[in-house]
This record gives structure tokens, C-alpha cells and sequence, in this order.
């Protein structure tokens, strides 16, 4: 296959890229825009194995360890996303990226093994780009599935002396990769990639559980960019073109995200710098707090014209999809107005519950967002928030210096009445004291979200 | 390649990349995420290229660790996309 040959079919393969993100912006093309991706990246992969690098032959030295390979690349990646629940996504999305920033980074390291002293500055440069970033993306990315995953604490991680740790690790990044532009060597490399590890770990450590999907969105961007330094190395219009839609989008992407999230970027990075451990807000004291049964809440809802449901985390970790659904069918049935109230960020990424829900067929016209939603509580008799604790905590608007400050609410407290199905009275996701919970309009109802909705379906239908 | 050419693409695939996707509601943040993060699988082209010119078996071993991080990074990426659209799909009846 001639040189032209290749680099048009690379072409087509970059297009295909763009239609695909087109094609993902919109609800309607999403799917196909999916699948024209994954056509263009197959092209891509088939089309290498037919056209011979400068200095090399067909068919592909290494074939077999090629597609050996990549058999176990399928026999691990098919089946983990397959398989994976809904409510465990936001986690696998994180390891893809990391392991895609983990490849990007091996390329390098071996092509610049192999170019040794035929490199030129602009090759290492660009080397040492892809090395540091690729590692701070999959070391990042482990960290943020370790968080997502609650493998260890979802709270910002912060220590004594933090910020100036990070940044002379930051520092001595740059000064390595300024000693592998100069010195020429593995060794230097090496440190390199190590040292940049470490800042990866320690960049996304003091990121609280509330902004992961933010970091993990960035990440993301950051691997485009690596990719597209490879493309420069290795020659290959195609990587550039790809890594540096994934990194325009992606940044694009983080930036939407945390305007959804009422975040600024800014804030959301380098808060580890700023941040103060929190004080626990009435930690040791024992405040009261109105518990109810089952019955207590078949009868609230019974007598009420319009309930919203907000569902969260706790619902899809308790796989209450299709109780839920059930008991607004019955409302419904009673000529009670029923709506879903959903935070762009409820669950643990932007989008994830309408995901969670549409797999329990929930009507797609029940699903409120938060902007048509929240006008309406002043009007609503009972909101029921299940397993849902930041997106609804006034905390975000009234105690400026909290974690969550400045975030969009579901403004559940304007309701007449507030039913928190709940596990306890442990605090969220992102680890602070909602007030809520303690308002004389609010019941709470505890136990696991499924067993406690089965209940009051029961005893609503025993009314 | 020419360096203003290569330049020249990256400028521009930066706009491309900012243009489709400005406009998208929070709904479509998660499967953007991840299909975007299935497209820098592509990575794995860049894998197959420095396996087939690896000399020592040093090179060898770090571009099959290469290949089989990026493999997963794309198909990975590009199933799990299709499973959460499908469901996006499915309410729509």
C-alpha cells in the first residue's frame, strides 16, 4: 500500500472521528455517532497492518506478539464493559482513560529507545510531553477509580504541607524533563516517568468525591494530547488528528461540566491549595431528628396533589429503579401529579442517573431537570429525596467556605413536606453535614432504599 | 512532515474539536466522556507501529503492554458507550 493510500484512509478514519462527536452531542445521533467512531477506529488499526513503515516489510515484524496482544487487550476490555453495572460506569470510564494515557506514555518511552541518537529535539520534546502526561493521566485515573469506587476515602485528601510537596514535585518534573532534552539517556527517562506518577497521584489526591468526574474529564483531555504529541514522533497524521479532537473536546467538555456543577475549574484544581481541613459541624452531638414509618409516609403521599422524587446514588446502589417506578405508576394511578426531579450531577457523573433510570424504562417525560423542576417545589406537598443527600443540601447556598458552595440545588427544602429515604445519617458523597435533616418538615425513613419503597408501596396500596 | 503543516492541523482540529461539541445538555456529559475517551484508543495504531520496528526485547515488551492497554482503552470504550445509549434509546418509544 502506497504512502498516499494510507494517509487518505487515515483521513477518512479522522473524519469518521469528528461525525462520531457530532453525532454524541446530540440525543438522537448519539448511538450512531458511537458506532462511527468505533468504524473509524477499526479502519485505523486494520489499515496499519497493510502498509510497511520506512525500514520495515510486510507483513508486520512481531505479528504474532502483535496480535496476541490485542487478543488479551479484547479478552480484558470486552467483557469488563459488558458486564460492568450502570452504577459502577463513571469508575470503568476512569481506568479506560487511565490506561489509554498508560499506552500513549509506553509509546513514547519505546520509540525513543528505538530513535536513540537519531532523535531529533523536537522528537525528545515531544517524548517527554507524552511521558509526563500520559503517566499523571493513568496514575490520576487510578486514583479517581480507587475514589469513585470507594476503595479509599472519597474526602479531599489533604497533608500537612501539601501544596509545596506538589509543587516541588511539579518542579522536579520539569527539571528532569529539561536534564532528558539535554542529557539524552533512559535513565533520565525513567526518573521522568516516575517522578511524573507520583505528581499524578498527588494532583488528584486533594480532589474531593463531589468533582472527580471534573478530574476525570481532564484526564481525558490530557490523553488526547499526548496522543496527538505521539502522532508528531511517530509521523501519523491520524494520532494528530485524533489526540488533538480528544483534547480540544475534552477541555471543552470539563468546562461544561463544571459550569453544570457550579464550579469553576480554577477552584476545582487547585482547592487543595486553598482548603482547610474542615471542622466536622456538630460532630459528637446528638441532634434529633423526625423518623417515620413506611405508613407514615403511604399517608403523606396519599393526600398529596404533586410529589417530586429525586432520586440519587443510594437508589441505583440499591438497585430501586423498578420499586421506584412502581410506586409513581401507583400515584399516578391515584391522580396524583409525579415527577422526577434530576440533578445534571446526580450519581456520580453528569447525566448518570437519566442513564441509571431509562434502564428501568422510567417514561422519559417524567424526568424533570433541575431548572423546569425547581420553580415548582414551592407548589409540591411532598418531595421524596431517595438516597440523595448533596444535590439537595442548602449548604450549597447558605454556608459560603463549605465544599459544595455555589452548586446548583434541587431546592427540596421549598416543599411543604421533605421525605429522606435514607441508609443513615452518614453524610454524602462529599462528606458534609446536610441541615435538612434536621428541618421539622423533614421525615426520615431508614433502611435500605428498595426494602423501604416495597413498604410504603404495600401500605399505600393497603390505604 | 512540513512543521507549518503540521501546525496547520493541529490549529484546526482544535476548532473542530471546540465547534461539536459546544452546544450539548448535561444529559449527554457521561457517553460524550467516555466516546471521546474510546476515540484516543486510537493510540493503539501508535502501538502496532513501534511493536513492528522494535529491536530488543525491552522495546518488544513495553509495545506489547502498549497494545494491550490501548486495545482496552478502545473497544472497552466504544462497548460501554453503546451500552449506556442503548438505554437512552430504549425511553424513547
Amino acid at each position: 500500500m502506497s504512502r498516499t493510500v494510507y494517509d487518505l484512509i487515515g483521513l477518512a478514519a479522522g473524519v469518521a472521528f469528528i461525525l462520531a462527536l457530532k453525532g454524541l452531542s446530540h440525543p438522537k445521533t448519539a448511538r450512531r455517532g458511537n458506532l462511527i467512531g468505533a468504524f473509524g477506529a477499526a479502519l485505523a488499526t486494520l489499515v496499519v497492518f497493510f502498509y510497511a513503515n520506512p525500514g520495515s516489510s510486510l507483513p508486520l515484524n512481531n505479528l504474532g506478539w502483535i496480535l496476541g496482544a490485542m487478543l488479551i487487550g479484547l479478552v480484558i476490555g470486552v467483557p469488563a464493559a459488558r458486564k460492568v453495572q450502570m452504577t459502577q460506569m463513571p469508575q470503568l470510564v476512569a481506568l479506560f482513560n487511565g490506561v489509554g494515557g498508560g499506552a500513549a506514555a509506553l509509546v513514547a518511552i519505546v520509540e525513543y529507545l528505538h530513535l536513540g541518537t537519531e532523535a531529533t529535539t523536537a522528537d525528545v520534546i515531544f517524548t517527554v510531553f507524552t511521558v509526563i502526561v500520559g503517566c499523571v493521566s493513568f496514575s490520576g485515573s487510578i486514583i479517581t477509580f480507587l475514589k469513585l469506587q470507594e476503595l479509599m476515602t472519597t474526602r479531599p485528601v489533604i497533608f500537612p504541607a501539601g501544596r509545596f510537596i506538589i509543587a516541588a514535585t511539579l518542579a522536579s518534573v520539569i527539571v528532569v524533563g529539561g536534564w532528558v532534552v539535554t542529557a539524552l539517556g533512559t535513565t533520565p527517562l525513567l526518573v521522568l516517568a516516575g517522578l511524573s506518577l507520583l505528581f499524578g497521584v498527588l494532583f488528584v489526591l486533594p480532589v474531593g468525591g463531589a468533582d472527580v468526574p471534573i478530574v476525570i474529564s481532564l484526564l481525558n483531555a490530557f490523553t488526547g494530547l499526548t496522543v496527538a504529541a505521539s502522532g508528531y514522533v511517530l509521523d501519523s497524521v491520524l494520532l494528530i488528528i485524533a489526540g488533538t479532537l480528544v483534547g480540544a473536546s475534552g477541555t471543552i467538555l470539563t468546562r461544561l461540566m463544571a459550569e453544570a456543577m457550579g464550579r469553576s475549574l480554577f477552584g476545582t484544581l487547585f482547592g487543595a491549595f486553598t482548603a482547610k481541613p474542615q471542622e466536622a459541624s456538630g460532630s459528637g452531638e446528638e441532634r434529633p431528628v423526625r423518623s417515620g414509618s413506611p405508613d407514615d409516609v403511604a399517608i403523606l403521599l396519599n393526600y398529596a396533589r404533586r410529589v417530586v422524587i429525586v432520586p440519587g446514588f443510594g437508589l441505583a446502589v440499591a438497585q430501586a429503579q423498578h420499586t421506584v417506578r412502581e410506586l409513581a405508576d401507583m400515584m399516578i394511578a391515584k391522580g396524583i401529579d409525579v415527577a422526577y426531579g434530576i440533578h445534571p450531577v446526580a450519581g456520580r457523573m453528569p447525566g448518570h442517573m437519566n442513564v441509571l433510570l431509562a434502564e428501568a424504562n422510567v417514561p422519559y417525560e417524567q424526568l424533570a431537570e433541575m431548572d423546569e423542576v425547581n420553580p415548582t417545589f414551592g407548589q409540591t406537598d411532598v418531595a421524596i429525596v431517595i438516597g440523595a443527600n448533596d444535590v439537595v443540601n442548602p449548604a450549597a447556598q447558605t454556608s459560603p467556605g463549605c465544599p459544595i458552595y455555589g452548586m446548583p440545588i434541587l431546592e427540596v427544602n421549598q416543599a411543604a413536606n421533605i421525605i429522606f429515604l435514607k441508609r443513615s445519617m452518614r453524610p454524602g458523597f462529599a462528606g458534609i453535614e446536610n441541615e435538612l435533616l434536621y428541618d421539622p418538615k423533614t421525615m426520615l425513613l431508614f433502611g435500605d432504599a428498595k426494602s423501604s419503597l416495597t413498604k410504603v408501596v404495600s401500605a399505600l396500596k393497603a390505604l | 512532515m512540513e512543521p507549518i503543516a503540521i501546525v496547520s492541523i493541529f490549529v484546526l482540529a482544535v476548532f473542530v474539536g471546540f465547534e461539536v461539541v459546544s452546544k450539548v445538555s448535561s444529559t449527554l456529559h457521561t457517553p460524550l466522556m467516555s466516546g471521546a475517551n474510546a476515540i484516543h484508543g486510537v493510540i493503539l495504531v501508535g502501538a502496532i507501529i513501534v511493536a513492528d520496528h522494535s529491536s530488543t526485547d525491552l522495546e518488544l515488551g513495553l509495545s506489547v503492554a502498549a497494545i494491550i492497554l490501548a486495545t482496552i482503552n478502545m473497544v472497552g470504550g466504544f462497548v460501554v458507550t453503546d451500552r449506556m445509549l442503548e438505554m437512552f434509546k430504549g425511553n424513547k418509544k
